[in-house]
Parts: C-alpha cells; structure tokens; sequence
C-alpha cells in the first residue's frame, strides 16, 4: 500500500493530492533557504500562527453569506489576511517600540493563535457538523481532499517556485549582504516585503497539507539539511527545495495508506530523517565526516613528530606516536630506526626544508598557506618547481647520526 | 538650503559647473544618528580621472559620508550627484568595498560566487552563468592575487583575503568610481602594496577611486587629492595644496603627535 502510494497507484486524486504536497515542498524549500540564511525564520512561525483567526473568521463569513464555509479558497483568503496583519503588527511592534524582534514574534504569535482556538471553539457549539474540517487546518489532513483542493495547491506550489527560482538573484544579494544590495540599487525593501509575501503565501497554501502548526518546519528543516551538502547558495537553494519535495510526497503517501495519520506531522518527520541522515553523513560538513577527518589529521600530526624526532635523533616518548610509527614497521619495538624509518625520517627533514624555502619566498602566497605542517610539498608543487626549490637550498640532507 | 547658498558668487557658480560632470558631487551634506551629525553641511568635488583620499580622525564621519552617497544611510539634508545625474540613477557606474562587510561569513558562498555578485547587471535576472564570465571573475580575482582561493567557502578566509575578494567583487562590476572605505585595515605590507597597484592600474585607465585611509604617512606617495574632513570639511584639494600641518592640525585637534605632523610635506621642516 505504501508503495502504491509512493508511486502514484492510488487513483487520480490520490496522485493529484502527492503531487501537489511535492510542488508544495519544493516551493518550501526554496523559499526557506533565502528566509533561513536571511535569519528570519522564526518570522515565519508568527505567520503560520497568525493564520488562524482567518480561517475562523472566513468560515463564519461565508456561512454568514449563506455560502459553503468550508470552500478552501475562501478560507486560505481569510488566513492570508489575518497572516498579513499579524506580519504587520511583528514589523510594527519592531519598528515603533523598543521590543526586539523575537519578543514581538512571540507576542503576536501566542495573541493570534489563542484568538483563533476561541474562534475555532465558538464555530464547533454553533453549527455541529457544518465545521467539521477547520481542525485539520492546525496539522493538515489529506484524506478525502477534494480534486479543485489539491488543484489549487499544486497550482500555488508551483507558482511561488516560479517567482522564488526567477528572482533568486536578487535574493542571493540581499540576503548575503543587504548593504551592497543597496549600493548596487536593489530595491531591498521591497525584496524583504515580497519573501515575507512568499513565506505567507507558502504558508496559507501549505495549511491544508501540512497544518500552521509544522509549516515552519517545511521552511526551515530543508534549508537547514540541504546547507551540509553544500557551499553553493544555488546548489543549497535547489536540494533545500528536492528535500522539501522528498519530505512532502513520502508524508504525504505515509498518511494515504493510514487516513487517521496527519499528514503535517509524517511530512515533518520525513524531512527530520533526512536532516538527521545529512548531519551524520554529509562529506564535509557532516559531524561523522568531520570526526574522521579529524582523527585522520591526528595521525599524521604524530607520525609527522615522530619521523622529524626520528630525523633530529630525539627520543619518542609519546605512546600513540610509537605505536604508529612500529605499526608502520619504522621503529623497532625498542625504539630504534629501520632504515625505512630513516629513509623516511630524512625525506620528512627534506619536505619541511622545501616548505621553509617555499615560505620565505616571495608570490607564493597561495601555495604556502597550504602549509599545515603535515601536508607532503608534493601533493602542492609541480616536480618543476620541486626541482627548482631542491636547486636553492641545495642537495638532499641525510639523517644526522 | 541654507539661505548662504542663494547668494551666487562666482566661485560657487564655477564650481557647480565643473560638480555638473564630476563623478560624485556633494552639496549640502548632513547626516545624522539620532540627535548627533556625523556629517554636517559638506561640500565636495571629485576630479575624474583622481585618486583621492578621505582622511579624518575615528569618528570624523567618513564611512558615513560614503555610505550617504551610495543611499545605505539616508541623509537629514543634501544633494548627491553622479556623473551629472542623481545617483540613484548612476549606482551601476560605483563600485564600493565597505569597511567591515556586515555579512554572515558561514553564508553558503564560495570565493568566486562573491565575485560573481559583483557581475550582477551583466548575469541578469535569468541568464545562465557562462565561462566567459567565470574567467572574468577569475581575473579579478587574479589582480588581488587570490586566485588559488576561488573555491572556499568565504569564511575560511583570514581578515585580509576577506577584504581582497571584497575588492575583486568591487572590479568585477567595472565600473567607473570606485569607492573604498579603508581597504588597507588590516593588510599586511606586500598586499597594501598590491592592491594600491590595482587601483592606480583603475585610475590610469581614466576611472575614478575614493578612498577612506587612515596612515598619513603614505596619503602624498598613493594619492593624487585628498579630502579632509571632521564631521565638517576641513579642506579638499589637491595633495600638494591640501594636505598641510595646518589643516591636519585643524582636522585631528590635539589627537596628531608633533613628530607626526613633522613628517609631512609642507611642515617646513
Ligand atoms: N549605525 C550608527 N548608529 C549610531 N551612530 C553611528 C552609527 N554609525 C556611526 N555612528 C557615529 O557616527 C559618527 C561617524 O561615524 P563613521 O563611521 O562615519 O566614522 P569614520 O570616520 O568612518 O570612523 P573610523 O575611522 O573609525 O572608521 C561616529 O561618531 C559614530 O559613533
Ligand atoms: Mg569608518
């Protein structure tokens, strides 16, 4: 069932619902990584949380103009407005006073949400029945979506992606530093006002599917997994957006074959695993890569010790360097030399000679900050320029003694 | 406006015929944090084709001065001009390094990538980054000698090189004034000399180069005018004219050591 699920087995709705949720993680994604690397993320949480007075407000609208409360459209108009004003009333609270921005976010966030549960409260004792859904606007639900839903979802998705992808440019600018933006003639207001625009827009179309309550963490989890991978901003912009997809279409078929499942919460555990998988197994960033990376370094610092006391004739008495140079076969179990050991001793002197001469001379910045006290000149020089060292500092040195 | 600026004078009128052209002109200039200017009612010409020095003590208001003509801090009062239009409208044509880069230095950027920042107008909103562009970008960063760096992340960079991509991504705009906010801070003797190579390389190619610098010592050997200024202007002019005792003295107070002052041209020592 799964796997059906996963591949898109179960019916036209059921593709059109994962479809959709997908086209709403990668506009997440994307979205999230200029918010994240903005530093702005929690904003997003105020927004979330401020939709909620919206959806209630909508639904008692639209039953008031004898329509069906429910229609999506009208209530994802309902909760942009009121995200709108809860933005305005963070960036006011900011601006105007002297509270910082976290304590604004807080307040507007807590005053929203305890707004809308009472609202919420009030329609569930009015019309019994008739309400029925509003809740799934807190952790998202997917069952039984209908097919203009899941239209307008995808269809919002991918509009969002279009006009993030289109002007990824400026945004790059503005989020790396705003200052130079500015000189450059950016309008770095309105970019700021538009990605808000964007979060909100992620985050209203998001609330069916995923629930104001986790919709933050669609925006920040991927961003924020996808950044071990790379150094790129282009390159973490697009993977934010591939884990963002990932996350939203395997949540999404996780809680098809189990309906009594939400969705917002099999959406975010999905993007959990994948930031737990990238924090552990990334090559560079990743903290197993770098603990390795560490290790290794380790070891060669010693080895590196123990052939130049090898090449000074000084006694080793540091346990993990002689237990690598014997493990090595360059020192006998009673501490003296092999003559591997004293052939590499000596080339060891020789590399810290050529890295001295390498240092000393003039335009070779570059080269000579690779100098880590351990790295073979070798792997850094061409044989040409090798030759060229060996020819200032003269012939090969031995091993005294 | 103050109501001294409605009396022509000939001066005034000739000056503001050549401010018509000049690649920045300044008129009126207050800037202001708060209840304190840092920069009040400032004047200024730059020559096309000069490189000239802003010089002052901490605190003179000489990035503030920058900055208000680059539109990052907005001005009380004043008029700015570029290459004889508002300089909202020239902005492409002006490069600047700022003093501290205020950025996130753990921000997912390689060397080249702040590089090719500088080349925004020419990438546009879509374009696909081509290989003639990446060359370009590798040859600024080859006229700061930072070329073998072109692939780390930025914040494994020393202070120095961070200020020399700073500088590679000002090139890569090419444009025709280029503003500096003490490029020289912290920077170590070979690059000074490196990068003041660069700039009279821009200069002799008929750009033009502003730069805040702090070390008296060198401001007559780098550059051809100079700007001194103490939240007012004290004096602008040529170097040879300007840069006196006497105006250092009314620029710096007591902050300038005698033997300091001694050292200098016009000292009559
Ligand atoms: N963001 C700010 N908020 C408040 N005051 C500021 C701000 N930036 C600068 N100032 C004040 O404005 C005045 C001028 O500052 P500015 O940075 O222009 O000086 P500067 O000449 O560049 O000095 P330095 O040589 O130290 O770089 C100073 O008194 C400073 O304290
Ligand atoms: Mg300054």
């Amino acid at each position: 069932m799964l796997w059906e699920a996963l591949t898109l087995q179960l019916g036209y709705n059921a593709t059109l619902v994962t479809v959709g949720a997908a086209l709403l993680g990668f506009a997440a994604g994307v979205t999230g990584t200029f918010l994240f690397l903005r530093k702005r993320a929690l904003v997003s949480d105020a927004i979330s949380h401020a939709t909620l007075p919206g959806v209630g407000l909508a639904f008692l609208a639209m039953v008031a103009l004898g329509g069906d409360g429910r229609n999506l459209a009208g209530l994802l108009i309902g909760s942009a407005l009121s995200a709108w004003v809860g933005l305005l009333a963070v960036s006011f609270l900011t601006r105007r006073t002297r509270l910082a921005e976290d304590a604004a976010i807080g307040a507007v966030l807590s005053v929203f949400f305890g707004f809308g549960i009472v609202l919420l409260t009030v329609i569930q004792s009015l019309g019994a029945g008739r309400q029925a859904g509003l809740e799934d606007f807190l952790l998202g639900s997917t069952a039984g979506m209908l097919r203009a839903d899941a239209l307008l979802i995808a269809g919002g998705g991918a509009l969002v992606l279009a006009v993030v992808l289109a002007l990824r440019r400026p945004l790059t600018l503005v989020t790396f530093d705003p200052d130079y933006a500015v000189a450059r003639g950016l309008p770095v207001a309105r970019l700021d006002l538009l990605m808000m625009g964007l979060v909100m827009a992620v985050t209203v179309i998001g609330l069916k599917v995923v629930g104001l309550i986790l919709i933050v963490a669609l925006l920040i989890i991927p961003p924020v997994a996808a950044r071990f991978w790379s150094d790129r901003s282009d390159h973490v912009v697009l993977l934010s957006g591939a884990i963002g997809a990932v996350s939203a279409w395997v949540g999404a078929a996780l809680s098809a074959t189990a309906p009594n499942l939400p969705t917002g919460p099999m959406i975010v555990l999905t993007a959990f695993a994948i930031f737990a998988l990238s924090l552990l197994a990334a090559p560079g960033r990743g903290v197993l890569a770098a603990a390795l990376r560490q290790n290794r370094f380790r070891r060669r610092v010693h080895m590196r010790q123990g052939l130049l006391a090898l090449a000074h004739g000084q006694p080793i008495y540091e346990g993990l360097t002689l237990r690598l140079l014997q493990h090595a076969g360059l020192v006998r179990p009673d501490g003296v030399p092999t003559e591997a050991g004293q052939a590499r001793a000596a080339r060891a002197l020789r590399d810290e000679a050529r890295w001295a001469e390498l240092r000393a001379g003039p335009g070779n910045e570059a080269a000579a900050a690779l100098h880590d006290g351990v790295r073979d000149i070798e792997t850094v020089l061409t044989q040409d320029q090798i030759a060229e060292i060996d020819r200032r500092i003269g012939g090969p040195r031995g091993v005294p003694g | 406006m103050s109501a001294l600026s409605l009396v022509p004078n000939a001066d005034r009128v000739a000056a503001d015929a050549a401010a018509l052209r000049a690649p920045l002109a300044i008129r009126g200039l207050t800037v202001s944090y708060g209840q304190q200017p840092a920069v009040f009612s400032v004047d200024m010409t730059l020559r096309a084709g000069a490189m000239t020095a802003i010089v002052g003590p901490n605190g003179a208001g000489k990035s503030t001065l920058m900055k208000a003509a680059l539109g990052i801090v907005t001005p009380l009062s004043g008029r700015i001009t570029a290459f004889g239009a508002p300089v909202e409208l020239q902005r492409h044509r002006i490069a600047y390094v700022p003093q501290r880069a205020s950025v996130d230095w753990d921000f997912p950027a390689r060397v080249i990538d702040v590089v090719l920042m500088g080349m925004y107008r020419d990438l546009g909103l879509l374009g696909r980054v081509r290989a003639h562009h990446r060359d370009f970008a590798r040859d600024c960063l080859d006229r700061v000698g930072m070329t073998d760096f072109a692939d780390r992340q930025i914040g494994q960079l020393s202070g120095g090189q961070q200020q020399r991509v700073f500088l590679a991504r000002a090139l890569a705009q090419n444009a025709d004034l280029y503003m500096l906010d003490e490029p020289f801070a912290g920077v170590d003797a070979a690059t000074e000399k490196a990068i003041i190579a660069v700039l009279k390389g821009l200069r002799d190619e008929g750009r033009t180069v502003l730069v805040v610098h702090h070390d008296l010592a060198t401001v007559a050997e780098y550059f051809d005018d100079v700007l001194l200024i103490a939240t007012r202007k004290v004096a602008e002019g040529p170097v040879t004219q300007v840069f006196t005792a006497d105006n250092l003295q009314a620029t710096y107070g007591g902050r300038l050591a005698t033997q300091q002052i001694d050292r200098l041209p016009g000292a009559g020592a």
